[in-house]
């Protein structure tokens, strides 16, 4: 399964593989915005607004997975200096940036007609903020420092120091008093969302893993066809 | 195994994560007043050195047959199960504000009973299911 991500697999993947991936996007995703918009019921206090819900959690859950991702591979980069790692993360950090912008906008557009206002500056939304300034280092470091080795390591050193915060955002809201509510999904319980709202989010869910899937393998090998030539010029 | 460069890496990285983790957690313990969005009444019964002509936000339960309105002014009792607060306010409430619902609410406490809000925020929790079920619940409850 690892294996998957060496570069030369990733450069041998031909357009099929891409084009399959796109058709299975595009039938999960009619799929999905079908079910969640249309045919799940509306909430019993909340209504219709509930529906937003579909789309936010799974981009918080992509927004915080790909971060999680981006620290793990740069402990593995400062550690075992593996080559791929930085460009794995790299590829991932646009993806995940542009979700918690997704996460934090739907939120807002969910509180205004729940709890009455747009924004509060509680635990759970301002680490939400947090996460998405790390992104924005971590993608303006690449752009910005010229030698490669040096942008590798500070960009690595600001992905571990972003990781730190994944649990504070995750426990938030549990740790202290938030406006924002506790998970309704966990491993340990009962999820508290019932089926018929549940089955449309597991489908969203899956729309936006395919969608960061693809955005991913398309970014990662041009990173890696990048990286190449790049190489290839230093040592002539 | 592992050569002893990569040793000497893991190490540094281990302890400069640690580090990084008690710093962390050293500055949210000491800003802990301000990362809590809300006390509870327990927490400001329980509370010596309160202030009141500071804004603060409380959250609980909007307690059962609590309401009563007059003329301009809304009132209600936030509870958290153990302790209770009278909050007062005038304007407009939330869609979702409503008896045994969650509530936040900012502005300053007269005393340790007495809450005169300036803003009134729902809270929703992670409960969600169609109204159907809610209503077939609600008759198991009865």
């Amino acid at each position: 399964m690892f294996k998957n991500f060496f570069p030369y697999r990733i450069l041998s993947l031909n357009k099929s593989t891409i084009r399959n991936l796109v058709v299975l996007l595009i039938i999960v995703t009619f799929a999905g915005l079908i079910y969640s918009l249309l045919l799940s019921p509306p909430d019993y206090i909340q209504g219709d607004s509930v529906r937003i819900m579909y789309v936010h959690v799974p981009s918080s859950f992509i927004a915080l997975g790909c971060f999680g991702v981006i620290g793990i591979a740069s402990i593995c980069n400062l550690i075992f200096k593996i080559k791929f790692m930085p460009l794995l993360a790299k590829s991932l950090a646009p993806i995940g940036s542009i979700f918690t912008l997704i996460s934090i906008v739907t939120g807002a557009l969910w509180g205004k007609p729940t709890w009455g206002i747009w924004w509060a500056w509680d635990a759970r939304l301002t680490s939400m903020v947090i996460l998405f300034i790390f992104y924005i280092a971590y993608i303006l470091i690449w752009k910005f420092i010229e030698n490669y080795e040096k942008a590798n390591k500070i960009s690595s050193i600001i992905g571990i120091v972003g990781l730190l915060n994944i649990p504070v955002i995750k426990y938030s809201v549990i740790w202290w008093n938030t406006l924002h509510q506790p998970s309704s999904i966990t491993l340990t319980s009962a999820p508290t969302i019932h089926y018929t709202m549940l089955l449309p989010l597991l489908i969203m869910f899956f729309v936006m893993i395919i969608y960061s899937l693809i955005i991913f393998l398309m970014k990662y090998k041009t990173e890696i066809i990048k990286f190449k030539i790049v190489k290839k010029k230093n040592y002539k | 195994m592992l050569s002893k460069k990569v040793k000497s890496r893991i190490f540094f990285l281990v302890l400069s994560i640690i580090t990084a983790v008690l710093i962390i957690f050293s500055i949210l313990k000491a800003l802990e007043e301000n990362v809590v969005y809300f006390l509870s009444p327990t927490e400001i019964y329980n509370k010596t050195d309160i202030t009141l002509d500071k804004k603060i936000r409380v959250g609980g339960l909007v307690k059962m047959n609590s309401i009563t309105k007059s003329e301009k002014t809304i009132n209600f009792i936030i509870t958290d199960l153990k302790k209770e607060i009278i909050v007062s306010y005038e304007g407009l409430v939330p869609n979702l504000f409503s008896e045994g619902k969650g509530v936040v609410v900012e502005g300053k406490l007269r005393d340790k009973k007495y809450f005169v809000a300036d803003k009134i925020m729902a809270k929703h929790d992670e409960n969600y299911m169609p109204p159907e079920v809610n209503k077939a619940l609600e008759k198991s409850n009865n």
